[in-house]
């Protein structure tokens, strides 16, 4: 997809965004302290859900500000803060240079590979209408495009994220309960 | 906007990736784990703008996925810290060789 008929402030916000979310990306891999590693794991979470919100995604950029850096990255926060984790000690250390090194090197090469499967061509038939999305927006309002297929294709798998998310609670309770001493088996 | 949102999920993914790699911290390792789920969630979202909104069907359904993977792997966490009063990984090596 080429830009074209794209105003030049709507790539520019894209542009930025994007940049804010892996230079933040960048400084939450190499913060010592976790608290600070979350904090910026936050800002690319909203950098983020601004480019959702750019790319026709209202609904799900709402939801990735409500969800992602509301919810989850509160609960890292909580559970850091609980085990007395924040000062950066030892434990926030890479492993040594080599280690380092190594890891670079794969990511280099992931990269790569990564950027090899972007160029795949996917068959034009396939794309929708030019600007289609945004038209359905603009026309039914932002969670109706998710809404349909969500409940008509999609029913059954909504269905069983219930079961999923009633089986993370049930683990997270037994998982997070301290053992008795005495074994009531 | 495709080209462009695929090469910031590429670049995200991989500092995720090299992230998991390096770092001990078993709580930051968890956390390069979510920005690899949330680069993943950038290509759905800008492939949904081309081909269909189904893709961001796809991306509720990973929010909810990582909200249960939050919920048990901090849970998972809590309990190795009560263990072994430590969440480094270079220190949690029982399934190691």
């Amino acid at each position: 997809m080429s830009n074209d008929g794209l105003p030049l402030i709507y790539v520019f916000h894209f542009y930025l965004f994007g940049i804010i979310a892996v230079a933040s990306a960048l400084a939450f891999v190499t913060r010592k302290s976790p608290v600070a590693a979350v904090l910026w794991l936050v800002n690319t979470m909203f950098s983020l859900a601004a480019m959702y919100v750019l790319l026709d995604a209202h609904f799900i950029g709402a939801i990735q500000v409500l969800v992602y850096a509301g919810a989850i990255m509160v609960v890292f926060l909580f559970v850091i803060m609980l085990l007395n984790l924040g000062d950066a000690s030892s434990e926030g250390d890479a492993r040594g240079m080599g280690w380092k090194l190594a890891a670079g090197l794969v990511g280099l090469a992931l990269l790569a590979q990564v950027f090899a499967l972007t160029r795949v061509r996917v068959p034009e038939a396939l794309a929708l209408p030019h600007n289609a999305l945004a038209d359905e927006v603009a026309a039914t309002g932002a969670i109706a495009p998710i809404a349909g297929p969500l409940f008509r294709e999609y029913l059954l798998a909504f269905e069983m994220t219930s079961v999923l998310l009633l089986a993370a609670v049930v683990g997270a309770v037994v998982l997070g309960k301290r053992r008795e001493r005495t074994h009531a088996r | 906007m495709l080209a462009e949102s695929l090469f910031f999920s590429a670049v995200l993914f991989t500092i995720g990736v090299v992230g998991v790699l390096t770092r001990r911290n078993a709580i930051i390792v968890f956390m390069c784990v979510e920005l690899m789920l949330n680069a993943v969630n950038l290509t759905f979202v800008a492939f949904a703008q081309v081909y269909g909104a189904a893709g961001q069907v796809f991306v509720f359904f990973v929010m909810t996925v990582a909200a249960a993977e939050a919920a048990v792997g901090l849970a998972i966490i809590i309990a190795l810290f009560r263990h072994r009063q430590t969440v480094d990984l270079s220190n949690i090596n029982l399934l190691k060789g």
